[in-house]
């Protein structure tokens, strides 16, 4: 129980510590970085939830994918990060309270509202009990494929159109790169591949293309 | 006992995270690519409080719907760079003021 806390603050202390770095590092790649940092120690906190396929998932999911593709992204634009923190501490102030009221707002309400409260008296899927030598992953895999088939297939669904759109987004075809057009070939017949001229003596073969 | 860890010590965290990242949307008002970050931590200290609430009123849905929650996250991110870079090929730059092209 005593390991179980000294690690909870340890995680708690480090997220927290990440996220605030993630929103005030100078550098764009360094907050990055320190996403990164505070995802790992969110799927932590999983862990000691006993969250483990969620936090395997936020690890490969984000640090891998999410918190990668936003480093690429980051490194491959070629922005003046400094001019765009121009004004920075402008809107503290007013973040600064908005922030703050929140904060009270959401420890008042969920912090002390919750602190005692009990299980559920009918929960949807219960949690599999510690002896009964179900992982937490089986116990997901039984619940969201029967119960969440359906939502699972749409979060497929979610994914594909984010894939293809990211697709056609960024896809661009440079100018000046001569292209196959399966189109064009099929569609191409014997009337425009060849023409028969006659060649008076002494005159040159000029295309159609060519001819006034 | 005094550092028994309950379901608040959790939604704290969770609280915290997600003013910072309300925090960081004011700060960084022209830097697009920030605030993208901001919103993924704002989904994390959601799905943190999902996972909290799982495990401390022992139904499994809660972790089902953060897999959901994780599963819009990414493709969010994954849309919002690619209109990010696609912006900085058309014009160069990625503040936020400068992105009026559609303003009537």
């Amino acid at each position: 129980m005593m390991l179980a806390a000294t690690f909870f603050y340890l995680f708690a202390v480090i997220t927290v510590a990440a996220a605030f770095m993630v929103i005030a590092a100078k550098n764009p790649v360094h907050a990055v970085l320190f996403l990164i940092l505070a995802f790992f120690n969110a799927a932590g906190l999983f862990v000691l939830l006993g969250a483990e396929f969620l936090a395997m998932i936020l690890v490969v999911v984000y640090v891998g994918a999410v918190a990668v593709l936003f480093l690429f992204v980051v490194m491959m634009l070629d922005v003046d990060f400094a001019e765009l923190r121009a004004g920075f501490m402008k809107h503290a102030p007013l973040g600064a309270l908005v922030g703050l009221i929140l904060l009270a707002e959401l420890i008042l309400v969920l912090g002390f509202q919750f602190a005692g409260a009990a299980t559920l008296a009918v929960p949807a899927a219960p949690l599999p009990p510690a002896g009964a030598g179900i992982s937490n992953t089986e116990a997901i895999g039984r619940v969201l494929y029967t119960q969440y088939a359906l939502y699972f297939e749409g979060a497929g669904l979610i994914l594909l159109v984010a894939m293809i759109g990211a697709i056609v987004l960024t896809l661009r075809h440079k100018q000046g790169v001569k292209r196959q057009s399966v189109a064009a070939q099929v569609a191409r017949g014997k009337a425009s591949a060849i023409e028969v001229v006659k060649v008076a003596p002494g005159q040159a073969v000029v295309p159609a293309t060519e001819r006034g | 006992m005094m550092f028994a860890v309950g379901l608040g010590h959790y939604l704290t965290v969770a609280a915290v995270v997600f003013t910072l990242g309300i925090f960081g949307i004011f700060l960084n008002r022209k830097n697009v690519i920030v605030i993208l970050m901001s919103i993924e931590l704002m989904l994390l200290a959601v799905n943190i409080n999902f996972v909290a609430f799982s495990a401390f009123m022992g139904d499994l849905v809660g972790q089902v719907f953060a897999l959901f929650v994780l599963t819009v996250a990414a493709a969010e991110a994954a849309i919002g760079l690619a209109i990010v870079v696609v912006y900085f090929r058309n014009r160069g730059s990625i503040a936020v003021s400068d992105i009026n092209m559609m303003r009537g």
